[in-house]
């Protein structure tokens, strides 16, 4: 198990974004999160790296709680990688200072080896060519490459992306999709929260339904899309989908 | 701890020099109340000379600016106190201070302004004049109150930079508070009386510092 | 025109007194070029301290801060040097400017880094962090970076505005340019020496001037 969530809970003040919510996620599984703005999506990712404080319940990754008091959050984010919906590259660095950053400073890698490393990330999202590129050089699609990369660079045991294509452009889709879809081939574990229908029909191991901060249904993606038990799933499915 | 109050916050050397005190506080003041107003209209018309055709106009301007951004206000006030009566123009004390602070707050004033008048766009002007607008209305109804609002934090911010810089015109006697302040201080040979300005300038200064910092936090995170 | 010539350029009291003039002018480059070190290399400390958001250290630095952009610079410098001697410290004239002036620095470009760093778009912070960075090594590597080139413009002219508060230390009889020029002014009852110390301060600025432009172009933000 890669990563145990149960019984997660997240209040903003009097708001409770999450009402206790389970979520185990299997080596290698492509786990994919939809349902309407505000259902508490985005925050239970954020939740897993402890970018959002929970409020309550247990996550575990990799074993490891991290929720306990003496844990390094820095060493259990680098089993994480997180891919936001804005990119969030760093813009005074280049394509491949922004994938080597934390290979250099937390892993403590040479130069000369994090580059290498850098090179074969960015080879991996199929933008060696870009190494040299600063973000604002670079398409919104190339940009959440690099940012993907950035993530992959390090290794991590499990990789998050937080409305990955949301802030694109229709035809830039489809380059950060393939790059997913090939990390999914080459076994990678992965949490996806996006309204992207047609690669969850077709890449993902199990979808999961969210409304008002709970989970209100789960199964396999031809189940959840052809036959849910909730009217709710249907409503929201057919209103996406058209 | 007791040498302390009987040096800094010494109550009857303070009671014996608040007359003098207050009077520095008027005279600040007042020389806050010409010198601003002076000064603002002063860089206005700085600003809108820059905006003509005229190449040399323009250049002038940029001279003027460039060089009393230059000067120490210090320096220049001692050359209009100290020199100009050699050329036989007696301006006096608050005249002197007057005339140096005129030139070296319009050529602030006027850089601030200007970027102001800049930061309008040009579609504003465009739709004005489309409007049959002449182009002093269009400056006055349209431009100007638009560069003035875009610039309020710079104009705050050199205002109170300002009203600080009256503190300089003690050096050529003028009795306002940080010379009525030293005064005190040598008649009673105590430190009391500055410790009472700095007090007096923080109270009167410091709610423009905070309005300052809001703007600041806003104008740099715009960028 | 002849009468000012007379006056103001009399070449026998310029010679005469022009290496004393130079000696004030190496005077202000060495206390300004001070100033600027300890000024800024303090603010950024502080700035970088209050990331921290621990709040009694943040509170206390907002007050030192608010004080230090509310007092005249002259005022500061007076209490230094005529105020503490109370108490049994006398600073010399070189360091009641040099600290007066590196405070009031620290405290303008304390504020301005920190807006520069609040101006960093919180997804920075998030993506740095979610690669195992740590705090420090995010403010170092990540935010510092993006935060410095918002705060360049503002920066550089604080830092030209408070360099030539250097002039202020003449009232305390830092023997810097105007220092020099007063002294040779009252020796000789002739303002030739005040124009060259005029002279002097616009050789020394007007590069400074330019030099801050350039700056502020050369790290525009090519966003």
């Amino acid at each position: 198990m890669i990563l145990d969530v149960t019984g997660l809970r997240k209040s903003f003040g009097q708001l409770e974004v999450l009402n206790g919510v389970d979520l185990k996620v299997r080596q290698r599984e492509l786990v994919f999160i939809i349902g309407p703005s505000g259902s508490g999506k985005s925050t239970l990712l954020r939740c897993c790296n402890r970018l959002e404080e929970p409020t309550s319940g247990s996550i575990r990754v990799e074993g490891v709680d991290i929720m306990a008091p003496g844990v390094d959050i820095n060493a259990v984010r680098r089993r994480i990688g997180m891919v936001f919906q804005s990119f969030n590259l760093y813009p005074h660095l280049d394509a491949l200072g922004n994938v080597t950053l934390a290979l250099r400073r937390v892993l403590r890698k040479t130069r000369a080896e994090a580059e290498d490393i850098g090179r074969r990330a960015l080879a991996r999202v199929g933008l060696a060519e870009k190494a040299g590129s600063y973000p604002n050089e670079l398409s919104g699609g190339q940009q959440q490459r690099v940012a993907i990369a950035r993530a992959l660079a390090l290794e991590p045991a499990i990789l998050m992306f937080d409305e990955p294509t949301s802030a694109l452009d229709p035809e830039l889709v489809g380059s950060v999709l393939n790059v997913m879809r090939e990390l999914r081939e080459s076994g990678m574990t992965m949490v996806v929260v996006s309204h992207e229908m047609r690669f969850a029909r077709s890449a993902a191991d199990r979808v999961i339904f969210m409304d008002h901060g709970r989970i209100l249904e789960e199964g396999a993606p031809e189940k959840l899309f052809n036959r849910p038990e909730h009217p709710r799933i249907r409503e929201f499915i057919a209103s996406i989908e058209h | 701890m007791e040498a302390l109050i009987r040096s800094f916050f010494n109550l009857d050397i303070l009671a014996q020099a608040w007359p003098i005190l207050l009077s520095g506080l008027w005279m600040t003041l007042l020389l806050t109340v010409v010198v601003v107003p002076l000064g603002l209209a002063g860089g206005l018309a700085v600003a809108l000379l820059s905006n003509t055709r005229n190449f040399f106009v323009r250049a002038a301007v940029v001279v003027y600016v460039d060089f009393f951004r230059a000067f120490p206000p210090l320096v220049l006030l001692m050359l209009v106190a100290y020199g100009l009566p050699f050329l036989d123009i007696r301006l006096g004390a608050f005249g002197s201070v007057a005339l140096a602070f005129l030139l070296n707050t319009s050529s602030y004033y006027g850089e601030i302004f200007r970027a102001g008048i800049e930061s309008v766009p040009r579609g504003q002007t465009e739709a004005a004049r489309s409007t049959g607008l002449s182009a002093l209305q269009t400056l006055a109804y349209v431009v100007v109150p638009q560069a003035a609002r875009n610039v309020t934090p710079d104009l705050i911010s050199n205002t109170l930079e300002v009203i600080k810089l009256t503190s300089i015109a003690s050096v050529v006697a003028l009795p306002e508070l940080l010379h009525a302040a030293r005064e005190a201080q040598s008649l009673t040979y105590n430190a009391t009386p500055i410790i009472a300005a700095g007090i007096i300038y923080l109270v009167c200064l410091w709610p423009l510092v905070r309005l300052l910092s809001r703007f600041e936090h806003r104008q740099i995170a715009l960028h | 025109m002849g009468r000012f010539a007379d006056t103001f350029l009399d070449w026998a009291v310029m010679a005469q007194y022009a290496p004393k003039i130079v000696e004030g002018a190496w005077v202000t480059i060495q206390v300004a070029l001070a100033v600027v070190i300890t000024g800024i290399a303090s603010g950024l400390a502080l700035a970088m301290l209050r990331a921290f958001r621990v709040r009694m250290a943040s509170a206390l630095i907002v007050v030192t801060v608010d004080v230090l952009r509310a007092l005249p610079p002259l005022v500061i410098i007076v209490l230094f040097y005529f105020a503490l001697p109370a108490v049994g410290v006398q600073l010399s004239a070189w360091v009641a400017t040099w600290l007066s002036l590196s405070l009031v620095l620290m405290a303008f470009a304390e504020e301005i880094f920190w807006a520069g760093i609040l101006a960093v778009p919180k997804g920075q912070w998030e993506a740095a962090r979610s690669t195992g960075l740590s705090f420090l090594q995010t403010l170092r590597d990540v935010v510092l970076p993006q935060a410095v080139r918002l705060t360049i413009p503002p920066l550089t002219n604080r830092t030209i505005v408070i360099t030539k508060n250097t002039a202020l230390g003449a009232v305390v009889a830092l023997g810097e340019i105007l220092y020099q020029a007063q002294s040779a002014y009252s020796f000789s009852y002739n303002p030739s020496p005040l124009l060259l110390g005029a002279f002097a301060y616009l050789v020394l600025f007007i590069p400074v001037v330019y030099f801050g432009r350039w700056v502020e172009t050369r790290f525009a933000w090519k966003r």
